[in-house]
């Protein structure tokens, strides 16, 4: 699953909707994949406002990949002077597009329930007593 | 007419079939009236859409929102994500959408970007109003007793592959009183993971009484995010059947807000 899916999970339990912690889930023993996709400048300039920017920041952090900058980068940084896209774009593409969970584990930072990831589907049903 | 997207290597013994309520989607998305009411409600160069399909099976239906995004939402910059109770529907669903995806870019199209198939109980994981487009093809069947709740699913400890394939359908069709248990559940997640823009395409019917539904829609109270009232609109329909259409899709959305 690509990181940038994790920007509209929480945990599925009902006890941990409305909590903050529940958000973003953190990935645990989780093995990467990178997959190629072609890059869409107009998709990662439309998409940046709707990113949780702390979120994507503790989900770099935990998996260990290269240290966001502090602030979501400004709509002009996405280009540039020759129209052609930046090399943050293509940073921004890699890391939420291409970087995907392939197997591992996902925490909800609230209840601490662990969600499998399996050959890249991540499975978020509970038995009937955690729901 | 849109090309359909192929479903060829899709295993149909646990996976539903597209069939006629999933064509009515299709064609009701791609329909001149919801294509201009999607780019009313998400202009292009507003923040990126996220249409979201709840069961989506094959994938057949999200695999043509995302491949002919620029068609039908005046824009390819829509992400795409699909929720399926069934784990094999999740892996067909990202397989189908993908390879729509590719031959799209093929006969240059503008397509959207599809992010995943997820497993889930509906709308559960979703981050509270975060969709902007929602597509539902419920388990619309009325039957005697619902499928037990889609708990977590272990595919090897289960009994036989029949046994597995005959729950898996069930799952996909058996809607319990009057078709409706598993979409009443639905419709009680919309005003919470519905975002301010949302819209919700809902297939109904006849036997779901789908004016009953849309009536009680239209009485939900305003929501405190942002005002407006609830509406809900029969958008398509198909096949007649005593004065009643056998299949119709609604549309669920919010009004501006008043003053």
């Amino acid at each position: 699953m690509k990181l940038l899916t994790l920007n509209f999970l929480t945990c599925a339990r009902k006890q941990c909707k409305s909590t903050a912690a529940a958000f973003p889930l953190h990935p645990k023993e989780a093995e990467l994949e990178q997959v190629e996709i072609d890059v869409n400048p107009l998709f990662i300039k439309n998409m940046l406002p709707r990113l949780d920017w702390e979120a994507m920041k503790v989900l770099t952090q935990e998996l260990g990949l290269p240290n966001l900058p502090a602030e979501t980068p400004a709509a002009e940084e996405l280009a540039n002077e020759d129209g052609e896209p930046s090399q943050t774009l293509k940073d921004l593409h890699i890391l939420l597009m291409e970087t995907s969970i392939a197997t591992g584990k996902l925490a909800c930072g609230n209840c601490g329930h662990e969600y499998a990831v399996k050959e890249g589907i991540a499975n978020f049903l509970l038995p009937s007593h955690m729901v | 007419m849109l090309p359909t997207p192929s479903t060829s290597h899709v295993n149909y013994d646990h996976i539903y079939e597209p069939s006629e309520d999933s064509y009515l989607l299709l064609d009701t998305l791609a329909s001149p009236t919801e294509t201009a009411f999607l780019r009313s409600q998400s202009p292009a160069d507003s923040p990126s859409p996220l249409v979201l399909e709840v069961g989506t099976g094959s994938g057949v239906v999200l695999a043509f929102a995302t491949a002919h995004a620029g068609l039908i939402f005046g824009r390819s910059d829509i992400l795409t994500l699909g929720i399926d109770v069934n784990p094999f529907a999740c892996d067909a669903t990202r397989q189908t959408a993908l390879l729509a995806v590719k031959e799209a870019w093929g006969a240059q199209q503008a397509s959207g970007v599809f992010l995943d198939g997820v497993c889930s109980d509906l709308t559960a994981v979703m981050k509270p109003r975060s969709v902007d487009v929602l597509i539902f093809n419920p388990p619309y069947v009325p039957t005697a007793n619902l499928p037990s709740p889609p708990e977590k699913y272990d595919a090897d400890a289960s009994g036989s592959s029949f046994d597995r394939d005959l729950y898996l359908s069930s799952l996909a069709t058996d809607g319990g009183v009057e078709g409706m248990e598993i979409t009443h559940r639905l419709l009680a997640q919309l005003p919470s993971v519905l975002s301010r823009r949302g819209i919700a395409y809902i297939l109904l019917c006849a036997g779901n009484k789908p004016e009953q539904v849309m009536g009680s829609i239209r009485n939900w109270p305003t929501p405190h995010d942002g005002g407006g009232v609830w509406l809900a609109e029969k958008v398509s329909s198909s096949g007649k059947k005593a004065g009643w259409e056998k299949l119709g899709v609604i549309r669920i959305w919010r009004s501006e807000a008043q003053g």
